[in-house]
C-alpha cells in the first residue's frame, strides 16, 4: 500500500480534555518523543493510518488560548503555522472539546480556526457532560461551525471509528470554520503593522499571524522577526492605535470578540437541564479542599507517596543491585587474566548499567502515583492548598509534589517537574531539587553520625542531627528559588490559573502507559550518559597503573613477615592464595596504593589545599572527586584508600574503627586524628549541598538544557564548599579539639 | 453597588465582572477562560493559607492567586 497519501495533522484542546487519551488511542506504540529546539517543550510525534491515508499526527501542548504567554502557546502558534523546525505546518487539525464546558473549549477552536485551518472537533466528555444535565446537539453544531463534530468518550474507547473516519474525510474534503467577521478597526491595526514590517524590510505575514501579534505581545509572530524589543514594541503601539481609536482594548478584544461570537453558537446547540442531586465533585470538594481536613488527607496522601518511593523501591533496588553484582562476578570470571578488561566491564560498564537501571523502581512508582494524582483531578486540589507555602519565592503549589519527590531521590523529582506548567517555576523547582536530601546521601550521613557522633553524644542528639541534615536543603531551597525567579530567570512572571478538573476515576491502562513512556524515556535519553560517566570516571581511578606500585606493596609485606620469622616461600605461598589474610592484606593494600597515585587521586592530593579550610585530608577529597557519579560512592572509595576493599556492605563498623584510627600523615595536624567532630560536620554538610549525582546532572540537561545543568552544578559545589568551610571553622570554636 | 477588587471577594459571594484593567497577562488569561465584562461568577473556595481563591467561571472552578485577581473589578449580586 505504497500508493497512500501522508498527511501531516496536528491535535489540540485545553489542558483536562482528554487529549493525550485520543493521541494514544489513535496512534498507539507509534510515537516519539523529543524536544523543539531551544525550549523544553515536548515534542510529541505518532503515526496512523486509515484507509488512503498515512498520517503524522503532532501533539500540541494542552493550552486554553494560543496567547503567546508561555513556551508552551508559542510551539502551538509555530506549528500551525508552519514554523516549528521539522513540523510542516498540518494539512487538518484536531481540536479536542470538553463537551461539559463548550463555550470556554471553543474559544481556543476559534483561535486555531482564525488560521484558515481545516478542522475536525472531537466533543470529547460526553458522559460527562450528560452526568451534569448537559447535552450538545452535535449536528447542529456541525452545521453552525461547518465542520465534522465527532461526540466521543475516549476513555471508553467510543467515537474513535468515528473520528478516524472524520479526519480522512476531512482530509480530502478540508472543511473549515465560517472566517471571523473581524470590525475594521482590527483591519486597520493589522495593515498598519504589515505596512511597519514590510519598512523593515521584512517578508508579508498573513493577516491571522498579524492579528496574533496585534493582540498579543509576547507573540512568536514578532518575536521570530528577529526585530529589536524597542523597535517590536513601537510598532505595536502604533498599530494599537487603531484599535484604541475604535474603543477596543487590544488585551480583551480577541476575547470579547470572539466569545461575542461564541455565546449564540453555544446557546443553540446546548441543552442543560438542572441536576437534581449536588455533583460529586462538589461534595469532595468539600472535604478534600476544606482547610483541617483537606491539609490532612492531603499530607496522608503525600506520606503514601513518599513511602512508595522511599520503602517500597527498595527492595526491587536491592534486587537490581544483586543481580548487578551477580553480573560483575560473572564478567569477572569471562575476563580472567584480562586486567583492564576485567575492571572496565566489571567495575566501569556494569556497575554503570547497573546504577542506570537502579533508578527504575523509583521512577515507575513515582508516575503511578503522578498519574493517578493527575487523572483523578486531585493534582489541582494538592497545589491548590499548598500554593501559598511556595509563592513568595516564585513557585507554585504544583512544586511540592517534584520537591518531596526528591526526597527520595531527584532523578525521578526532576522529571516530575514537567506537570508544572509555568515555565519559570519549572525551571527554578529543577534547579534547586538536589538540595533536598535524597537516600543516597543517608548512607553518608549515617556512617558519619553512627562512628563520631552517637557513640559520643547517645541516640538522641544524633537522630536530631540526621533531622537537621536532612532540613538543611529545604532551608536553602526555597530562598534560592527566590534568587533565581528574580536574578536569573528574566522572563515575566506568570499568573497562576488552575482549573478544577471534575473528579475522574484514572484508567489503568493510561496510567501504565505513563510508567512505561517515563521509564523508557530515562533509560534511553539519561542512561547512555549516565554510563559514559561512570567509564570515565572508573579510568580516572584506574589509571596509570604501573606493575611497580604493586610491586613496592608486596615487598613491603614481605620484608615485614620475614623480620617475624617466617620463610620467604611460605609468605609468597600465602601472598599468592587471594582467600588468605596476607593475600587478602596485599590486595587491599595495592587497590589502596594504585587508588592513591591514580589519575583521581592525583587530582584529589592536587586540589586537597582548596579543601584544606573545611579540614578534608587528600583522601577524603579523592573520596569527593570519586563520588562525582553518585554520593555514596564515597564510602567505598573511602573503604579502598583505608586499605578496607571495596567491599562496604557487612564492614561498616571496621570502616569506622579505621576512621576512628586515621592521622593526619604531614602538616601542621601531623599525628592528630583527621575525625573530629568539625570535620564530620564539614563532610556531611558537604554532601548535603553538594551535586556529586551525575544522573541528576544528565537528566538535569534532559529536561532543561546544559546551561542550566551546569549552573546547578556550579552554584551547588560552591554552597557546599562553602557550607562545609563555615561549618568547620565554627565547629572548630565550639568543640575545642 | 460599589465595584471592589476581586481580591476583597468573600467565599460564597456572587459577582458579576464590572472590569478588567491593567496590562496585565492575568487579565489576559483569565478573559482567554470567559471571565469578561458581564459574566457572573461565584467565589466557591478558599486554600487553608487564604490564598488562592476558586471562582466559577461557566460552572468550572478555577483558582487563581488574590494579587492575579486585583486586576478584576466585580460587584456583588444581591439575590
Amino acid at each position: 500500500m505504497s500508493s497512500k497519501n501522508s498527511a501531516w495533522v496536528a491535535i489540540i484542546g485545553n489542558p483536562n480534555t482528554g487529549k493525550s487519551t485520543v493521541f494514544n488511542l489513535l496512534t498507539g506504540k507509534r510515537q516519539r518523543v523529543g524536544n523543539y529546539p531551544g525550549v523544553t517543550v515536548e515534542k510529541k510525534i505518532g503515526t496512523f493510518q486509515t484507509e488512503d491515508w498515512e498520517i503524522q499526527l503532532v501533539d500540541l501542548p494542552g493550552a486554553y488560548s494560543l496567547a503567546a504567554s508561555s513556551p508552551d502557546e508559542r510551539v502551538a502558534v509555530d506549528v500551525l503555522t508552519g514554523h516549528a523546525a521539522g513540523v510542516p505546518a498540518p494539512a487538518l487539525v484536531i481540536c479536542v472539546v470538553d463537551a461539559s464546558n463548550l463555550l470556554r473549549n471553543l474559544f481556543l477552536v476559534k483561535q486555531v480556526a482564525d488560521f484558515g485551518l481545516p478542522m475536525v472537533l472531537a466533543l470529547n466528555l460526553c458522559d460527562e457532560a450528560a452526568s451534569q444535565g448537559i447535552t450538545v446537539r452535535h449536528e447542529e453544531l456541525t452545521r453552525k461551525l461547518g465542520v465534522p463534530v465527532v461526540p466521543m468518550v475516549a476513555v471508553k474507547g467510543s467515537g474513535m471509528e468515528e473520528l478516524r473516519r472524520a479526519v480522512a474525510e476531512g482530509l480530502a474534503a478540508r472543511p473549515v470554520l465560517p472566517p471571523m467577521q473581524w470590525p475594521e478597526a482590527v483591519h486597520a491595526a493589522t495593515s498598519c503593522l504589515a505596512r511597519l514590517l514590510q519598512e523593515a524590510g521584512h517578508k508579508p505575514h498573513s493577516e491571522a499571524e498579524l492579528r496574533r501579534a496585534v493582540f498579543d505581545a509576547d507573540s512568536a509572530v514578532l518575536v521570530r522577526s528577529g526585530l529589536e524589543k524597542d523597535m517590536r514594541k513601537g510598532m505595536l503601539q502604533e498599530s494599537r492605535k487603531h484599535l484604541f481609536a475604535a474603543g477596543l482594548n487590544p488585551l480583551a478584544a480577541e476575547a470579547v470578540l470572539i466569545y461575542g461570537w461564541l455565546g449564540p453558537v453555544v446557546e443553540a446547540v446546548e441543552e442543560k437541564k438542572a441536576v437534581e442531586r449536588t455533583p460529586l465533585t462538589e461534595i469532595l470538594d468539600r472535604v478534600l479542599t476544606h482547610r483541617f481536613f483537606g491539609l490532612l488527607i492531603f499530607a496522608g496522601t503525600m506520606y503514601v507517596v513518599f513511602q512508595a518511593i522511599y520503602s517500597w523501591a527498595r527492595p526491587f533496588m536491592d534486587a537490581i543491585q544483586r543481580g548487578t553484582t551477580w553480573l560483575q562476578h560473572g564478567v569477572e570470571s569471562l575476563t580472567t587474566g584480562l586486567p583492564v578488561l576485567q575492571s572496565l566491564l566489571s567495575n566501569g560498564v556494569v556497575a554503570g548499567a547497573g546504577s542506570v537501571v537502579g533508578f527504575l523502581p523509583q521512577i515507575l512508582i513515582l508516575f503511578f502515583f503522578i498519574s493517578l494524582l493527575e487523572d483523578s483531578g486531585y493534582m489541582a486540589r494538592a497545589a491548590f492548598l499548598m500554593d501559598k507555602l511556595f509563592s513568595w519565592c516564585g513557585l507554585n503549589g504544583k512544586c511540592f509534589v517534584p520537591l518531596l519527590s526528591s526526597y527520595a531521590c531527584a532523578v525521578p523529582g526532576i522529571m516530575s517537574a514537567r506537570t508544572i506548567e509555568d515555565p519559570k517555576a519549572r525551571l527554578s523547582t529543577i534547579l534547586v531539587a538536589p538540595l533536598m536530601s535524597c537516600s543516597a546521601r543517608l548512607p553518608v550521613y549515617v556512617l558519619m553520625i553512627g562512628a563520631f557522633v552517637a557513640p559520643v553524644y547517645g541516640p538522641w542528639k544524633a537522630g536530631l542531627l540526621l533531622f537537621a541534615m536532612h532540613f538543611l536543603g529545604l532551608l536553602l531551597a526555597l530562598p534560592l528559588a527566590f534568587v533565581f525567579n528574580r536574578l536569573i530567570l528574566k522572563t515575566p512572571a506568570q499568573p497562576f490559573l488552575l482549573e478544577m478538573p471534575p473528579y475522574r476515576c484514572p484508567v489503568l491502562r493510561n496510567v501504565l502507559w505513563r510508567m512505561w513512556e517515563r521509564g523508557r524515556e530515562f533509560l534511553h535519553r539519561a542512561g547512555t550518559i549516565i554510563l559514559a560517566l561512570s567509564v570515565v570516571i572508573w579510568a580516572l581511578l584506574y589509571f596509570p597503573r604501573p606493575a611497580a606500585v604493586a610491586e613496592h606493596v608486596r615487598q613491603e609485606i614481605e620484608t615485614r613477615e620475614e623480620a617475624s620469622g617466617r620463610s620467604a616461600a611460605e609468605i609468597k605461598k600465602e601472598l599468592e592464595n587471594g582467600e588468605s589474610p596476607l593475600g587478602q592484606e596485599f590486595k587491599n593494600s595495592s587497590d589502596a596504593a594504585y587508588i592513591g597515585q591514580s589519575w583521581m587521586g592525583r587530582m584529589g592530593k592536587g586540589v586537597q589545599p582548596l579543601f584544606a579550610p573545611a579540614g578534608f585530608d587528600w583522601k577524603i577529597t579523592v573520596g569527593v572527586l570519586a563520588s562525582f557519579p553518585a554520593r555514596e560512592v564515597i564510602i567505598s572509595t573511602l573503604s579502598i584508600i583505608y586499605n578496607l576493599g571495596s567491599e562496604v556492605e557487612g564492614h561498616e563498623a571496621s570502616l569506622q574503627e579505621r576512621m576512628k584510627s586515621e592521622r593526619w600523615e604531614q602538616g601542621p595536624l601531623a599525628g592528630r586524628p583527621v575525625f573530629n567532630i568539625p570535620v564530620v560536620l564539614a563532610v556531611m554538610v558537604f554532601f548535603a549541598l553538594c551535586m556529586q549525582c551525575g544522573a541528576t546532572l544528565s537528566i538535569m540537561t534532559r529536561e532543561a538544557g546544559a546551561r542550566w545543568a551546569v549552573l546547578a552544578f556550579v552554584y551547588m559545589t560552591g554552597l557546599a564548599w562553602l557550607g562545609a568551610v563555615l561549618t568547620y571553622q565554627l565547629a572548630g570554636r565550639l568543640f575545642p579539639v | 453597588m460599589k465595584p471592589f477588587a476581586l481580591s476583597e471577594a468573600q467565599v460564597g459571594q456572587s459577582l458579576k465582572i464590572i472590569d478588567l484593567t491593567g496590562e496585565s497577562q492575568s487579565a489576559q488569561r483569565l478573559m482567554a477562560l470567559g471571565l469578561l465584562p458581564g459574566t457572573v461568577t461565584e467565589v466557591c473556595g478558599l486554600a487553608p493559607f487564604g490564598d488562592p481563591i476558586t471562582l466559577k467561571i461557566h460552572g468550572r472552578p478555577v483558582s487563581l492567586r488574590r494579587k492575579d485577581a486585583a486586576c478584576v473589578q466585580v460587584e456583588e449580586l444581591v439575590s
